[in-house]
């Protein structure tokens, strides 16, 4: 990432600190790039300036763990594999399956919004966080949420900053929703002939009553189809659903897989350039009919029953994007290849464009955290 | 105060707009809109219109922008915070009338509505199919999708399956200038903020949802409601910090004390035992699990001192069950001739503690308290009863109520979990948030509303200068171009 070459880094200790840099980046006009593990930087479109680097390192404590209510006030600072290993003391987790635990950070999983397979059950952040303190470029410092799960005083800026690439303001302290940890969890992996039995074992499935945690299809240019699904719960329920897997999947041959298998969205963006879809549920197979017609052999996926699949491809996108866009779907271009240099990375964002750049100008108008970076030039 | 922001021309322009129905002026045909569920509060709307379409909608919003008239949308008016109460002289914009279910896709596990369409109607469309719209506030036969969307209504199984947003996934929306923008998607994560998690919850001050899409959910296999009679409300309370303690994740915990039982059964009779406090724990799965859990439920609340346990397991028993809850707010009309429903948020560890303290403060100001709520979210709905021909009992009534927000605050929670601020308690926000705090939520105003015309004075105690539209943001030329400054 050359544009950050050289540049200065800031490290705030607290939140006072983060206003006072923002404050003074806002008035002299340097743009300022928050930063949390540095997993994620080159996601999103290049930033139009760069004057300063903004690191959430020293904001890293676990301020309340509050178990019996399960909820949890943290930094952003503060890497996901910490935190749950915190939580794990009380047998409670944030639940979900973040990249690179050990690296990424509250903050920066919130910004780029990341999910995996467990968001099928539990929700993607915008669903798990219910607090959040922002700095905004003019150092403003605000609160919004609180401390339980159920709220509705006010707007909700959780959510509106979920997913934000750190566009409307820097993000110090976030409150979630827990979940117990399972108490016992297995792993099923089925071999499908094709795409199309996969796709359609995966909406049976979606529309039948068996409860699975979660859900993938993995795939590739030299790889049939399988299928991974996770049942969490009492030993007696799993046994039973998994009986009620097998007959619906009308195969035998089932193995118990280990738990690894799900982290391979992770090992799929180990290989260079990857994109993030969304699609319906029921047009994951014509998507993979898309990703074929690039005609490029070395591709790999992994699809999350719903909808939201990781792809690992080199050839130009701009046509499956248009596939995608055209079925209500979008496709998100993260780590790019040489022949993907040139593309935006998110996409069409239609006739909301206006008051997304609306919202931006209220929240930071001149520009400053990441210009440029995210969706429509913002 | 009648009519005076709609002159006769402009009244002759909404009415060209809509169908000779379509336009209600006359003052009795008003009444009926001066008041949302929060009838303490009444003010007359200048005009009241009906549209049936998106483009009658905007064409109604163009006119009020361009005339600077303010407008509220209003659905069934079930609404409990005064959201849907008219500003004097404005237009109010029923969507009643906007009624129809547009869509159903059960492969992807989704509907679109108009905003005018019922809650239940949702459900009763798909069930055939054993599928269910999950959020279900107890006003579900009455209230519509675009009330529930602009609330974020929850219900007793939101504690399970999450409230309205997370299960809106895009809406058709008028901006208060009468433009029509599209947010979200029918898929996730749609590209730039999350408009739809913004809107959701924002109590009509946006501007209009015209169509929305529902994610539905599947059925699960077995369904079984648990009823636990306890001597006291907080015996039951610490049964349900013993159900979380333990993993579970019910779908619904809800608990009610002696009073709210009693006004149920004079309601609906359903055979609930007289008891101190009433726990109603519903679990939902795969039989096999349901099954284990519930047995493990049933001991953590006998060892928490339950006295009698049921388990109601046919259809009918259950829906027996979850009438008197349901029916609990208007029962307690048949206790007391009139009483205020509160709606504060606290750490549910805070239960006994809080329970006690609202107890001690109605006894002090000589007025009974009943409580009904969803105990598993720690979502209090306190009822003070009073009777207003006896002087000063209302006034007494709000200040209690008043105080249970404030104890909700001094909690660490909110004063409101699903009814809404509207103009009720606007006052409150100030109690829960520093000035910083909701200013920075009215930006957001400003960037939907910068005039301020969507349903004005509701939730913030003062309403931010937006300035003119001209600070609309654009991107530096270097920005457009692509080019990013190496350093
Ligand atoms: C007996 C009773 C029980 C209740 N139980 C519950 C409960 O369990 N849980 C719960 O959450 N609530 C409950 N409520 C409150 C109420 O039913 C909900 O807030 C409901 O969502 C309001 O829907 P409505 O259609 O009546 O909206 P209204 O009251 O008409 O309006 C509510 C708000 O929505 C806005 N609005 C309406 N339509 C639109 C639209 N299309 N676009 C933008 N804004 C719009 C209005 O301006 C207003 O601010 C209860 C109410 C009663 C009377």
């Amino acid at each position: 990432m050359d544009f950050l070459h050289g540049l200065r880094v800031v490290e705030p200790a607290n939140e006072q600190e983060v206003s006072a840099a923002l404050l003074c980046a806002n008035r002299d006009g340097l743009a300022v790039i928050p930063r949390g593990g540095g997993t994620k930087l080159d996601w999103g479109n290049p930033p139009a300036r760069a004057g300063l680097i903004l690191s959430t390192a020293r904001l890293n404590r676990i301020i309340e763990h509050a178990w019996a209510d399960l909820t949890v006030t943290v930094e952003a600072g503060c890497t996901v594999a910490d935190l749950q290993h915190a939580l794990a003391i009380r047998g409670q987790r944030l639940a979900l399956d973040a990249l690179w635990p050990e690296r990424a950070t509250v903050g920066g999983i919130l910004s780029v919004n990341d999910s995996g397979a467990l968001r099928l059950t539990y929700g993607g952040l915008r669903d798990l966080i219910i607090g959040i303190t922002l700095v905004l470029a003019d150092g403003t410092i605000a609160r919004s949420g609180g401390k339980v799960v159920k709220n509705v005083a006010g707007y909700d800026l959780p959510k509106l900053a979920t997913g934000a690439l750190g566009t409307l303001g820097v993000i110090t302290q976030a409150i979630f929703r827990l979940h117990p940890l399972p108490r016992n969890t297995r792993t099923l992996t089925l071999d499908c002939a094709d795409i199309d039995s996969a796709q359609a074992l995966l909406l049976t499935l979606q529309g039948s009553n068996v409860a699975h945690t979660a859900l993938q299809v993995r795939l590739g240019g030299s790889m049939a189809p399988k299928m991974d699904i996770l049942l969490e719960g009492t030993d007696a329920g799993m046994e039973a659903q998994e009986a009620r897997i097998r007959g619906l999947a009308r195969v035998t041959l089932i193995e118990k897989g280990d738990t690894s298998i799900w982290r391979a969205r992770e090992e799929l963006t180990a290989g260079g350039a990857f994109s993030k879809l969304s699609v319906l549920p029921a047009n994951i197979a014509t998507t993979v009919s898309a990703i074929e017609r690039t005609g490029d052999p070395e591709w790999y996926a992994v699809f999350y029953a719903n909808g939201i699949g990781w792809l690992s491809l080199n050839a130009p996108l701009n046509e499956l994007r248009v596939e995608v866009e055209a079925g209500g779907g979008s496709l998100f271009v993260l780590r790019r290849s040489p022949a993907q240099a040139r593309m935006d990375t998110w996409g069409e964002t239609g006739d909301a464009l206006p008051l997304m750049r609306a919202i931006k100008s209220q929240f930071d108008p001149n520009g400053t955290l990441n210009p440029g970076r995210f969706a429509g030039g913002i | 105060m009648s009519s005076t922001l709609l002159a006769p021309a402009i009244l002759d322009e909404l009415r060209s707009v809509v169908d000779p129905r379509g336009l209600l002026t006359a003052r009795d045909e008003l009444r009926t809109y001066e008041c949302d569920g929060l009838t303490n509060f009444r003010v007359a709307p200048g005009a009241v219109a009906l549209p049936v379409s998106t483009e009658q909608v905007q064409a109604l919003v163009r006119i009020c922008h361009r005339a600077r008239i303010p407008f509220v949308a209003r659905g069934a008016g079930t609404g409990l915070s005064g959201g849907a109460l008219p500003t004097a002289g404005g237009l109010l914009i029923s969507l009643a009338r906007m009624n129809r279910i547009l869509e159903v896709d059960l492969p992807n596990a989704r509907v679109v509505v108009e905003p005018g369409v019922i809650n239940q109607e949702v459900t009763a469309k798909i069930a055939h199919a054993r599928y269910f719209y999950a959020p279900d506030p107890s006003s579900q036969s009455v209230c519509s999708i675009g009330g529930n969307v602009a609330e974020n209504s929850g219900g007793a199984h939101c504690l399970k399956y999450g409230f309205t947003t997370t299960h809106v996934l895009a809406l058709e929306v008028v901006l208060p200038d009468g433009s029509l923008v599209h947010i979200g998607k029918k898929t996730p994560d749609a590209p730039g903020f999350d408009l739809p998690g913004i809107f959701v919850g924002s109590e009509g001050t946006l501007g209009i949802a015209t169509r929305i899409t529902l994610r539905i959910v599947k059925r699960p296999e077995c369904i079984q409601t648990l009823l636990a009679a306890f001597h006291s409300t907080n015996e039951a309370g610490a049964a349900v910090s013993g159900i979380i303690a333990a993993g579970m994740l019910p779908a619904a915990i809800e608990l009610m004390d002696n009073l709210a039982i009693h006004a149920a059964e004079a309601a609906v009779h359903a055979h609930y035992p007289d008891c101190g406090g009433l726990l109603l724990v519903e679990l939902d799965g795969p039989e096999a699990e349901v099954r284990a859990l519930m047995e493990q439920v049933g001991q953590i609340c006998r060892d928490h001192g339950a006295w009698e346990i049921r388990v109601a397991q046919t259809e009918t028993e259950r829906t027996l069950v979850w009438k008197g809850r349901k029916a609990a707010f208007a029962s307690v009309g048949r206790i007391s001739p009139n009483y205020l429903v509160q709606d504060g948020v606290i750490p549910r560890t805070m239960l006994p503690e809080v329970l006690n303290e609202i107890e001690r403060m109605g006894a002090e100001s000589g007025l009974r308290v009943a409580n009904v709520f969803h105990a598993g979210d720690g979502n209090l709905h306190p009822l003070v009863l009073y009777d207003s021909r006896i002087p000063g009992q209302e006034s007494a009534a709000m200040a209690v109520s008043e105080k249970i927000l404030e104890l909700c605050i001094e909690k660490g929670g909110s004063i409101t979990g699903e009814h809404g601020v509207g103009v009720e308690k606007k006052h409150m926000m100030s109690k829960m948030f520093a000035e910083p705090d909701l200013q920075t939520m009215q930006r957001v105003r400003c960037a939907f509303d910068p005039l301020q015309l969507s349903n004005p004075a509701k939730i913030f105690p003062r309403p931010r200068l937006c300035g003119e539209r001209a600070g609309e943001y654009k991107p530096h030329s270097v920005e457009v171009a692509g080019l990013a400054e190496r350093f």
